[in-house]
């Protein structure tokens, strides 16, 4: 009384695998493919819920500054994507300083990419007067004090202005560029931005060149 | 490649465990369709587990932000709503399997003798199963999360004496609060998902032990010897099975015979559970419940509260006794009879195919007595329901009642020795 | 089988429930794809409700991009209170003295529509009548003792109930047969009738932003899996051939 027939005895006495049959081998195939198609689709949305959210993507968001209100050698803060963002008002005291201590710098020209295209000259900014820069050390994260007014020649003999971290001693110029013989080994980062106006920029974008 | 291996082999026994319990495991070649339910349960366990790891990653358990956040999932994660209707979806079909599944189990008699204890851990999976549903169902902070956990931690306190403490030690306030959600959010993600985790795999092994029943109820594992070799399967089946018994050629290997059979089922299952997700996701109020959108407010109570369908045969039980003891006890006693299933029954011959007319009209009753319960607690109170609700409380108790009485001098049919052809 | 049959006879019912109680509801003709209907919606919504309800789920940012306006337009013609475009649509007033003045704060309207259901509220906003006994003046037929005051009069007019003489087993009786307004507002009832349609679509719209796109990959998503089912029911048949 079996219930077998004995072609599939044959086939099957040794293992449960498929036996040698086109049929069947183009069907275990096809349907491999398409069940693989379907586990990489269902996985799309796990994966793809992994990206910035739209609450997230909104806290990122470019942010308008109104800079009319700062006075010469003032620095303000604004919050860009949950960082710290500087913008300082150089005076041209503060501009004639840069090039005084070049040779005390790690990377006097920015060569390294921590600026836009538009960032990478002496002054580090679009326009000399304002400094824009991630307020974020390149070191371990921590955020340097601003010290100006001859405070900094505490910590750099000939520099009256620039930023010192204190978390381990790092030292930036009135540009942002780092001085040799710190831990931090790159300038502060320039932040896309542009202005809309003499008294508005925009941090977070550059203008598009036409 | 093979000598890799054959290195992991000799440390773990991977092929030999997958060949044991999945690839060489005997299915007798009759499960029918009844038979896919405890596949597709496995499968809507494992979408709980990873939606529900997914969702985690953005609610946040607190009552100030609960709802706000599933809100966020809703909107703000990318493709969030997806994975968050994979999971309530999820969470009622998980209910649909295991109700076809534990029914299926009662017609052929899968509860039967050697199979007792098998029940009795799907049992604790159903119980494990209304608890971590409960749980989930409340993280929402909808208004109906609240309510609903207001009536059910409240039938804790109907136990004398302790009840009243007992209550308020569960919600660690006053009321239902942000204590409460939290606690249940712990418990919900990471205790009894590990408590349902481990007693599927007790109930696998209970399972492979005893072996499949099947619509026949006709055993497919013979006395050593007792076996013609040609009425022994030509399958590869694994030795663990083949050198205490003779396997008898009523069965197919699990893979690929059932697993295909399972994914044809689960084919189809996919259909209608992507048709709920995408087109009908509250499923007209029944998955996700309309006054659940609107966030928990402790000074109102929704016009009607009923718990979700699932649990709503037991509401219905519990308020068709007007004593609150006697309610919550009676409720309790429902599920105590299901557990009790095994010793009720009395009866040698398992499938209702070779039983009494008495027993499949018995069985029928109880289906028809458990979903109109259903309706009974799941739709506003009305006079006419108090009474059919005593009715049909009496009548689901009645089938056990009556289940023992007549299973011990039933008369039954002869039962093959072999599935019929 | 039959089981399975009873499941769906259970659920059926269920899908056909409305959440509104006794009253008979207006079908609320209502299309999310109709964009212009959308924006229509929203700007009444702007104008008229966020004054005391929020809609704190839901950003502005989002609102636009699914209803095909710019952020520039979106800012200038339906934001009025200073927010960025990415902020969330929260009201100007308070939720203390909003309870204060009405008795309890008004509600959140981002789910309104999945709580009430889009006929509930169509026909809602269209059931007020005058009833000098109310703090407010109006009275609503679906939601009796309204706490909240006509704010679409200026459109619609002064509603007032209005009734006929029917004969009831040989008497003449009053019966209430519906809503009338008196002309003033700034609307025909027609128009007034398409505005409360365009606020309801925008609600539904919020409610469940993700709907069309839920559509849209649902269909294909059932295409698939026909497509996997045909492989694996061919594949399971001949396996099982030699079985039987």
């Amino acid at each position: 009384m079996s219930n077998v027939s004995v072609d599939a005895k044959e086939s099957a006495q040794t293992d449960n695998q498929p036996k040698d049959n086109t049929r069947r081998r183009f069907l275990t195939v096809a349907t491999s493919v398409v069940g693989g198609v379907g586990v990489v689709g269902a996985a799309v949305p796990f994966v793809a819920s992994w990206n910035p959210s739209a609450r997230a993507k909104a806290a990122g968001a470019d942010v308008e500054v109104d800079i009319s209100a700062i006075e010469p050698g003032q620095l303000i803060r604004v919050m860009w994507r949950s960082k710290p963002v500087w913008i300082v008002r150089r005076t041209p005291d503060t501009l004639g300083e840069l090039a005084k201590h070049e040779d005390r710098l790690k990377d006097p020209n920015s060569e390294a990419e921590q600026q836009p295209a538009f960032a990478q000259n002496q002054y580090r900014s679009l326009k000399e007067e304002y400094l824009i820069l991630v307020g974020i050390c390149t070191h371990l994260g921590c955020s340097p004090q601003y010290l100006k007014d001859g405070a900094f020649e505490e910590v750099v003999e000939g520099v009256p202005d620039g930023f010192f971290c204190p978390c381990h001693g790092s030292k930036f110029d009135m540009a942002g560029r780092v001085f040799q013989n710190v831990p931090a080994p790159l300038n502060l980062v320039v932040p896309p931005y542009q202005f809309v106006d003499d008294n508005t920029v925009i941090i977070g974008s550059e203008a598009e060149v036409a | 490649m093979s000598g890799f291996l054959a290195w992991i082999e000799e440390r773990i026994p991977m092929m030999r465990v997958a060949n044991m319990h999945a690839i060489q495991y005997p299915a007798p070649r009759n499960m029918n369709f009844w038979y896919v339910f405890g596949f597709l349960a496995t499968i809507v366990l494992v979408n709980q587990i990873v939606t529900g790891i997914w969702l985690t990653m953005s609610f946040e358990p607190s009552s100030a932000r609960a709802f706000a956040s599933v809100e966020y999932i809703m909107r703000e994660v990318d493709y969030g709503w997806i994975i968050r209707y994979m999971h309530s979806t999820g969470a009622s079909a998980f209910f649909i399997v295991v109700y076809m599944h534990m029914f299926r189990g009662m017609i052929y008699g899968s509860y039967q003798k050697p199979r007792e204890l098998l029940w009795v851990f799907g049992m604790f999976i159903y119980l494990a199963l209304m608890a971590e549903a409960f749980m989930g169902y409340v993280l929402p902070w909808g208004q109906m999360s609240y309510w609903g956990a207001q009536v059910i931690v409240s039938l804790f306190g109907a136990i004398p004496v302790i009840g009243p403490d007992l209550v308020i030690w569960i919600q660690g306030d006053y009321v239902i609060s942000g204590a409460t959600l939290n606690r249940f959010f712990a418990l919900h993600v990471i205790a009894l998902p590990l408590v349902i985790v481990i007693l599927v795999f007790l109930h696998i092994i209970a399972l492979h032990e005893v072996g499949s029943n099947n619509p026949d109820g006709v055993a497919i594992k013979h006395k050593k010897g007792s076996l013609p070799e040609s009425e022994k399967t030509p399958y590869k089946i694994h030795e663990y099975y083949t050198s205490k018994y003779d396997i008898a050629d009523d069965v197919v290997p699990f893979f690929p015979h059932i697993v295909l059979k399972d994914l044809v089922a689960f084919c189809i299952f996919l259909f209608g559970f992507t048709y709920i997700l995408f087109f009908a996701p509250e499923m007209g109020g029944k998955f996700l419940e309309h006054p659940n959108f609107e966030i928990a407010n402790q000074l109102k109570t929704p016009a009607h509260i009923f718990p979700v369908w699932y649990f709503t045969p037991f509401y219905a039980i519990l308020k068709a006794v007007p004593d609150k003891l006697m309610g919550v006890l009676a409720m309790f006693g429902a599920i105590v009879a299901l557990f009790a299933l095994p010793w009720v029954d009395r009866g040698r011959v398992k499938s209702w195919r070779y039983r009494s007319g008495l027993h499949k009209a018995n069985l029928i009753l109880f289906a028809i007595v458990f979903i109109f319960l259903g309706y009974l607690g799941g739709t506003p109170q009305e006079n006419w329901k108090i009474i059919a609700s005593q009715v049909a409380t009496v009548l689901y108790f009645g089938f056990f009642v009556a289940l023992f009485l007549y299973s011990k001098n039933e008369n039954t049919k002869p039962v093959p020795e072999r599935i019929p052809k | 089988m039959k089981k399975l049959m009873c499941f769906l006879a259970f659920f059926l019912p269920g899908m056909a429930m409305a959440a509104g109680g006794n009253v008979h509801l207006d079908e609320a003709p209502i299309d999310l794809t109709d964009k212009a209907s959308l924006q229509r919606g929203a700007k009444l919504f702007m104008n008229y409700c966020l004054g005391c309800h929020s809609m704190q789920y839901q950003r502005y940012q989002r609102t636009f991009k699914d209803l095909g306006i710019s952020d520039e337009l979106g800012e200038q013609y339906l934001q009025f209170t200073g927010e960025k475009v990415s902020d969330y649509i929260t009201r100007a007033m308070p939720a203390e003295s909003a309870a204060g003045w009405f008795g309890a704060a008004p509600p959140d309207l981002t789910l309104v529509a999945r709580v009430r259901g889009e006929d509930w509220i169509y026909t809602y906003l269209r059931s007020f009548y005058k009833d000098e006994s109310r703090p407010f003046g109006v009275n609503n037929k679906v939601f009796p003792e309204v706490g909240m005051p006509h704010v679409l009069e200026p459109l619609q007019g002064i509603p007032r109930e209005t009734t006929e003489e029917v004969m009831v087993d040989g008497e003449m009786v009053e019966r209430y047969v519906g809503i009338k307004s008196d002309g003033t507002g700034s609307m025909s009832p027609g128009e007034y009738d398409e505005a409360v349609a365009d606020i309801v679509n925008f609600l539904e719209y919020t409610g469940e932003p993700s709907k069309l796109d839920s559509h849209r990959i649902g269909k294909w998503v059932l295409v698939f899996i026909v497509v996997l089912f045909v492989f694996v029911y061919l594949l399971k048949k001949d396996y099982w051939r030699e079985v039987h």
